[in-house]
């Protein structure tokens, strides 16, 4: 049954003109379908699509709390086996709810082999908040609590936490980087974890206008320049084999990073430093060097 | 039938007999036999359940919350550390009218580490909305372990019930009880219907939604309505229970009362052992008698009017603190009281702190203040028994 005219995520929501979520959640569930259930950890994506007694959700969602978007995912889908009932069951969480507050749930729920399906959409801080820095945020961007000054020009100091390899690491059934501006592989990959049994995991880049300071047009472009420059791969590894971890895409020819750098306030300081766009591209040109051979035709 | 089980056990049979679908559960000393258990039924072939084995008490109380709006009966168990890991989930469990059941090994909270009994656990949850009900005995926690289900799933309540059974003290203690039959009790709950909107994709609704404060407070007036509504319904649950399995159970059960100066208040285990103690000191000729509380949520405010009407002195014996105040139990029996014109002296005594005993000794001591305040002496608000007192002012430099 194809379900691409359908709309299960409503039109009239609060969430920001330009925000990558909202797509990611309407195409996942337009391939989900309406036998889905959806639980959401508290951020943007909540606070903005159920303001009571309005909602934007036209299958089951349920909101518990931050952390726990796949701790009450683990419970819908017990719940659901002792009903003797089969359906998809999809939990949306942003990075902090992901790779911080709820990553031991997640790591639980995976361990487990929970037939859920977990979406990141990954915006790189905390943004329901007002941008401060997360685990997922990467090198060199300026957040809230990362601030760039005198003494610490550079902004936020560690690099990313490398989410999916960590979830893949668990052995996870499915496990995929994708991006919604690179749409046949982002389509191909939800089809691909909703038709796989057991714990998935989606890690899905979602720009965020107001903290990756760009302008609300720019939101595909930009995201679509996260890949082409080599920054945000797109690769899935299956049952833990990274032997076999394919790269599912790759630019004719990558940009240079600091293309992307460049459209984005948050990374300003870094652009004005030579220096700092040089470490940038060195660690993506690192990466392709050690990784590149993934990449499948 | 006549069976001997552990404390532990009589929340599991509770379960199993109450047929509950899902059970997620994390282990910590005193309730981990719960689950233990529960994994000995499903793998017997004996209960049909999912049992989710979650990574901590917060997952736990999360899939509770998640396969409960599923529409589906859900029970768990916890303790101490284990129910305030829980905490943030069981004010949403209540907030969303979910009837989840938890029992609970009454334990006490670090630091420092203690794995004993004392009641502080549950007590510090007293305001997340949950119905709460303490057992004396391991035939109490089984009965009430079952009529939990009865009383939050009712349609005119929906909140969610946590039972108490004293760390150790009745956890792991061997006791005989009556185990009453599946059919009985298939009858008495009757099939698990959901009296409140699910996850069903069929009928799509969005659950956990964000309130703003224009409608805040009337979600929270709600739980409040519910919360004074079930005061009727558990007596009327009680009730009925009596009548099909002969067992009495009150709110409140007043002892010796009736021509008693001083009465005690006790909670849990500690019931057993002053109820000896009266009995005792009545051959003495002493006026004593007891009020034990079996349930503390809703507070039974006016069965304990009642009970405590004639009384010259209060003497509540607990096993909680508040710091900067005093016990959960004589904060609210004074409050009770407040506008009463006629109302008796309540004395607290904090005893049984981290499963120090509670003896005829410790008794003996809170008597025999209870007895000073009787002839109008000046005795303390607040008082701690069989404390070494000497040893903590000096610590503490003040000697």
């Amino acid at each position: 049954m194809n379900y691409e005219n359908e709309e299960f995520f409503a039109p009239g929501h609060g969430m920001c003109a330009g925000c990558g979520a909202p797509i990611i959640v309407k195409w996942i569930l337009k391939l989900a379908g309406p036998n889905t259930i959806v639980t959401n950890a508290t951020g943007c994506l909540e606070v903005a699509t159920t303001a009571y007694p309005r909602t934007s959700w036209r299958v089951p969602w349920l909101h518990i709390a931050f952390e726990n978007a796949a701790a009450a995912a683990a419970g819908v889908e017990a719940a659901t086996k002792a009903k003797g009932e089969k359906l998809n069951i999809i939990a949306f969480g942003g990075d902090g709810g992901t790779v911080d507050i709820g990553f031991q749930a997640l790591s639980g729920m995976v361990e487990r082999g929970h037939n859920v399906l977990y979406v990141l959409y990954d915006n790189e801080a905390y943004m329901n908040t007002g941008i401060q820095r997360s685990g997922a945020t990467p090198w060199g961007a300026w957040t809230t609590t990362s601030k760039v000054g005198t003494v610490n020009p550079i902004g936020k100091i560690r690099p990313k936490k490398p989410i999916a390899k960590i979830i893949a690491a668990h052995d996870a059934a499915y496990v995929a980087t994708a991006n919604p501006a690179i749409f046949q592989d982002f389509k191909k990959k939800v089809q691909k974890a909703l038709d796989t049994e057991g714990a998935k995991f989606l890690h899905v880049i979602s720009s965020c206008t107001t903290g990756w300071r760009h302008d609300p047009s720019k939101t595909v472009e930009i995201m679509r320049l996260a890949t082409d420059t080599g920054i945000f791969p797109l690769y899935e590894i299956e049952n833990g084999d990274f032997e076999n971890m394919r790269i599912t895409y790759k630019p004719k020819k990558f940009k240079p990073v600091e293309e992307y750098l460049k459209t984005q306030g948050r990374f300003r300081h870094l652009v004005k430093n030579p220096e700092y766009v040089k470490k940038i591209q060195e660690d993506v040109d690192a990466w392709w060097a050690k990784y590149g051979k993934y990449y499948r035709h | 039938m006549r069976t001997m089980i552990r404390g532990n056990e009589s929340i599991a049979y509770a379960f199993k007999l109450a047929r509950v679908q899902v059970v997620p559960a994390y282990p910590i000393t005193p309730s981990t036999l719960v689950p233990e258990k529960i994994s000995e039924f499903i793998a017997n072939g004996e209960m049909k359940a999912e049992f989710v084995p979650v990574e901590s008490e917060h997952s736990a109380m999360s899939a509770a919350v998640g396969a409960s709006a599923r529409g589906v009966r859900v029970g768990t168990a916890t303790a101490s550390q284990g129910l305030a890991l829980m905490h943030e989930i069981l004010f949403i469990a209540s907030g969303m009218r979910l009837p989840i059941v938890i029992g609970i090994g009454n334990r006490a909270l670090s630091a420092p580490i203690n794995i004993w009994c004392d009641h502080q656990d549950m007590m510090a949850e007293r305001d997340t909305g949950w119905l709460q009900f303490y057992a004396e005995n391991n035939q109490e926690g089984l009965d009430l372990g079952i009529m939990a289900f009865k009383i939050a799933e009712d349609e005119r309540i929906l909140l969610p019930a946590m039972v108490g059974l004293d760390a150790f003290v009745l956890t792991h203690t061997v006791e005989p009880v009556d185990m009453p039959e599946q059919s009985d009790v298939d009858e008495f709950l009757g099939e698990f219907v959901p009296h409140y909107v699910t996850l069903d994709p069929e009928k799509p609704a969005t659950l956990g939604s964000f309130g703003f404060p224009e409608h805040y407070m009337e979600f929270k007036f709600a739980q409040w309505v519910a919360m004074e509504r079930a005061k009727k319904v558990i007596d009327e649950v009680f009730a009925e229970f009596e009548k099909k399995f002969g067992r009495k159970y009150q709110k409140v059960t007043p002892e010796f009362t009736e021509d008693a100066d001083i009465i005690f208040v006790t909670i849990g285990s500690m019931s057993g052992t002053t109820r000896e103690f009266i009995k005792k000191m009545r051959a003495q000729g002493k006026k004593v008698g007891m009020v034990k509380i079996t349930t503390f949520r809703p507070f039974p405010k006016e069965e304990l009017k009642e009970a405590l009407k004639n009384a010259k002195v209060v003497a509540v014996t607990e096993r909680n603190i508040s710091f900067g105040f005093g016990g959960a139990v004589y904060g609210e029996l004074g409050a009770t009281f407040a506008n009463m014109a006629n109302k008796p002296k309540i004395i607290d005594f904090i005893v049984g702190l981290g499963g120090r005993d509670i003896t005829f000794k410790t008794l003996e001591s809170v008597l025999s203040e209870a007895e000073k305040a009787l002839n109008g002496e000046d005795v303390s608000e607040v008082n701690w028994i069989d404390v070494n007192k000497e040893a903590v002012y000096k610590s503490e430099g003040l000697q």
